[in-house]
């Protein structure tokens, strides 16, 4: 057990933890949503560009992109970019795990897409959707269903990825942690070993909160599937006579 | 291989001779039976061999020691130089390899680990069953880097173990990843049709016989992408090992390079695009693994 006032800082450094998360996360359903339909997009460059995109982002190992976007980035590109000079790490940190999270997103977000029968898209078109009424009202509130599982996993493994952010000189819980470690020593190595076992404990307590909220978004959204009409109030203004482009 | 061959040759032979003496036979009877056995198919077996010969020399052999420097570096003037870039590959490769290294000794632990923690998952003593989906539930979704602070401050505080940092490495990358393959393998075990079960029951096969005989054999090829899958995420992490334990890897390359010529850009960008050519490929012969066996399963 630690000193009341050590649990204050480690509360200090969850807060920054979640704040991390908050905003990898935002960047990544962006980057999800945005890549995950180009790479069914009929225009070859564009689901070149998403293609791309997913590849680098999962490829590489989420410690060196951070090390590249907080370190060699602003420096690199900062003359051109001048938002990034003088970036927090934390945000840069945030911009580094939601393109990584982008990556593994877009996919689970193309193959939840990819599932969802073809009759669906063939009658939205019948209907006059043009392509983004399809995504928006046919298919995306679908794909939801077979989007929210893996989403949790793929939330888990982000918030486990915000550690990163300490490694690179950002304030977090495990940065807090660390300036702990000075006052434990005097307690022998044993107190430090108690000291990560609290860290450990309170990582878990956050990813089963992740879990959980992912599970009350299923539920709820279950419950919307099963009281019909489930579009009640929403009106789609299909252009009639337009051309398509299905 | 040398086996195959004329197995099939007969198989094709016999039809051409018995057309003599009776043409009653229709040729499209001709039936080329394949052997299922894995090791006595080509197609399996080379690849399979490569793959095992280049992880076993990787996991063998260590990289060459040595402390890594440049000879030169840029001017301040130059924001990106190339030449800089290139004379740094050769120790960047030397830290790629020792990442690599440490990746397959740790993923050999957490194989063969996983395999026990799904065995004890699936126990039907709850008092081994429950403790141990914690543990795995637990380890999962704490991060790596903490786990490798608390083993580094577990190894110090215990006066009789002494470890390598490159061992603590093995140690927490095999625990780690133990747990996610120990979820790959109950979802290929309960992957396998339930008929199986009920026909090695019916048999009276002897547990040993149903479990290495009926139900891994046909796990097996479902587990095997997955554990691609969590093999590169496992080169992915190992890095932060360099950040944590000092081990000397690509992070610890960078890092060394960053602190004597004060220029980050190169060396970091450099070990991504190495990280890059190693994971792209891996990532891409694991989707081929993937589709193979859809392929085979029909």
């Amino acid at each position: 057990m630690l000193t009341p006032g050590q649990y204050a800082q480690l509360w200090n450094g969850m807060l920054a933890t979640v704040q991390i998360l908050a905003g990898a996360f935002a960047l990544g359903i962006f980057l999800s949503l945005v890549v995950g339909v180009g790479r069914l997009s009929d225009r070859r460059w564009v689901r070149g560009i998403s293609f791309g995109f997913v590849e680098f982002a999962r490829g590489i190992s989420s410690i060196i992109l951070l090390f590249i976007m907080v370190i060699a980035i602003p420096i690199l590109l900062g003359d051109m970019i001048p938002w990034l000079r003088g970036r927090s790490v934390a945000v840069l940190g945030a911009l580094a795990l939601g393109v990584n999270m982008g990556g593994y997103g877009a996919e689970i977000i193309r193959g939840s897409i990819l599932a969802i029968p073809k009759g669906q898209t063939e009658a939205s078109i019948a209907l006059n959707l043009n392509p983004t009424q399809r995504l928006r009202y046919v298919v995306l509130p679908q794909a939801l269903r077979i989007i929210l599982p893996p989403m949790g996993n793929l939330t888990i493994e982000i918030l486990k990825g915000t550690a990163l952010v300490s490694v690179v000189g950002g304030f977090d819980l495990m940065r807090a942690t660390q300036n702990q470690i000075a006052s434990m020593l005097a307690r022998g190595a044993i107190g430090v070993t108690v000291l990560f076992v609290n860290v450990l404990v309170i990582y878990f307590i956050l990813a089963q909160g992740v879990n959980a909220l992912f599970r009350l978004a299923e539920r709820a959204l279950d419950r919307r599937f099963q009281q019909r009409p489930a579009s009640k109030g929403v009106r789609i203004d299909a252009t009639v006579g337009a051309e398509t482009d299905g | 291989m040398a086996d195959d061959t004329p197995h099939t040759q007969q198989a094709v032979d016999e039809p051409s001779q018995e057309g003599g003496d009776a043409p009653a036979q229709p040729a499209f009877d001709l039936e080329v039976e394949q052997s299922h056995k894995w090791y006595r198919r080509p197609d399996v077996l080379v690849p399979v061999t490569l793959v095992v010969l280049g992880l076993s020399l990787l996991a063998i052999v260590p990289a060459p020691s040595g402390r890594f420097s440049s000879q030169f570096s840029p001017g301040r003037e130059v924001s990106f130089g190339w030449d800089y870039f290139f004379h740094l590959l050769p120790q960047m490769l030397r830290g790629l390899y020792t990442t690599a290294r440490a990746t397959v000794l740790g993923f050999l632990i957490a194989a063969t680990l996983g395999m026990v923690m799904a065995m004890l998952r699936r126990s039907q003593n709850r008092v081994v069953s429950l403790p141990t989906a914690f543990l795995i539930e637990f380890i999962r979704s704490t991060p790596i880097l903490v786990q490798m602070f608390f083993a580094q401050v577990l190894v110090r505080s215990v006066d009789w173990l002494s470890l390598n940092p490159i061992v603590i490495l093995f140690l927490v990358l095999g625990i780690h990843y133990a747990t996610y393959a120990s979820e790959a393998y109950r979802a290929g075990i309960n992957s396998v049709p339930k008929g199986q079960w009920e026909a090695a029951v019916a048999l009276n096969l002897d547990p040993v016989t149903k479990w290495t005989r009926i139900i891994i054999p046909q796990a097996i090829p479902n587990v095997l992408p997955t554990l691609g899958n969590y093999l590169v995420a496992a080169f992915k992490d190992a890095p932060i090992g360099d950040a944590v334990l000092s081990t000397a890897g690509v992070l610890f390359f960078a890092n060394t390079i960053r602190a004597e010529d004060f220029r980050p850009v190169e060396p970091y960008l450099l070990i991504g695009v190495g990280f890059l050519l190693v994971s792209l490929p891996a990532a891409w012969l694991v989707r081929r693994l993937e589709a193979h066996i859809a392929y085979e399963r029909g």
